[in-house]
């Protein structure tokens, strides 16, 4: 599978999908003037990923702002990998989110309560 | 002419003095872009580095804005008011400001943009929904929008006026004044507490 490496900027995020690494990792701000069209790609790639997922997958967000049109893509994003683990499929979401960030704390849980896959939470 | 000049440099200095009078520290009028969205909060993020303000309300103060300034960008394009002498599609007005004295301050974010008045109802609808809603009815309403919403056409998740109520836990304010038969400007008008939100 393609690798997919997007650098971030002020307002999209670092993104890295490796399949062959096992790396899935959204990173930075996002905020892109079309969030359609930034996150377009990225949908598609789990949507190829979910012929023949990893054994293990883990999808790590280390967010440090989003704003409301992102957080639909983020969701967006996240039924995808909801669909692999409902096919049998051993996914995990890692959730960073920086100490004294009650708002990304809440997002997280809002979103573990949204979709069917295990979440972990992690502060720095 | 010389009597016109002066006039002119006197209404910069009344511009001028209002500003400060109303400690409105940015007032813009015009197109609102993504370019423009990324300078004025670049802009604010700086001042309150500046005046060391606290991390939460910085974030906060952002985050007003950005919704604020999408929702402009994306709303206020379908509106073209130059007919009736109004500001052409994609215009508005926003402006930043600090509100109350030094003990109990506040951040204000103030936009205004034209509707139209067939569009009123379902904006005005939302907003009474918003406003009579607590802190856990708002999240609920949040996920439902996220779960059930889809993203328009120019990218908007009909998601930021519900999160603007989340995130400063401040009713909104808001004002329709008629323009004409057809037409309105819609008025609203965020605060951030200085104090620490519970």
């Amino acid at each position: 599978m393609d690798v997919i490496k997007i650098k971030g900027t002020d307002d999209t995020p670092n993104v890295i999908l490796d399949a062959q690494n096992n790396i899935i990792e959204f990173s930075g701000r996002s905020l892109p003037e079309d969030v359609a069209t930034f996150y377009a790609p990225i949908i598609e790639w789990i949507a190829q990923y979910a012929k023949s997922p990893n054994s293990k997958t883990n999808v790590v967000f280390k967010l440090e702002y989003f704003n409301t049109a992102s957080s639909k893509m983020i969701l967006d994003i996240l039924l995808k990998y909801e669909e692999i683990h409902k096919e049998g499929h051993d996914v995990m979401v890692s959730w960073y989110y920086q100490e004294d960030d009650e708002d990304m704390e809440e997002a997280c849980d809002e979103y573990a309560d949204i979709v069917e896959i295990p979440f972990q939470k992690f502060s720095y | 002419m010389e009597q016109k000049s002066t006039d002119y440099m006197k209404l910069i200095y009344s511009f001028h003095e209002e500003m400060l009078r109303n400690d409105f520290t940015l007032v813009y009028e015009g197109e609102i872009t993504h370019q423009i969205t990324k300078a004025f909060t670049s802009l604010a993020e700086n001042n309150m580095e500046r005046m060391s303000e606290d991390t939460s309300i910085k974030k906060k103060v952002f985050h007003v804005m950005v919704e604020c300034l999408q929702n402009l960008s994306k709303h206020s394009e379908e509106n073209d008011l130059t007919k009736y002498g109004g500001g052409p599609a994609g215009n508005g007005i926003f402006i930043v400001g600090k509100l109350g004295e030094t003990t109990n301050q506040q951040y204000h974010v103030i936009t205004g943009n034209p509707i139209e008045n067939e569009k009123m109802p379902e904006l005005l609808a939302l907003l009474e929904k918003i406003n009579e809603l607590d802190k856990e009815g708002l999240k609920e309403f949040y996920k439902r929008q996220m779960r059930e919403g889809t993203l328009s056409e120019k990218g908007g998740a009909g998601l930021g006026l519900i999160d603007i109520a989340r995130k400063t836990g401040e009713k909104l304010e808001y004002h329709f004044v008629p323009v004409d038969e057809n037409n309105s400007f819609f008025l609203l008008r965020t605060k951030i507490s200085r104090k620490q939100l519970d």
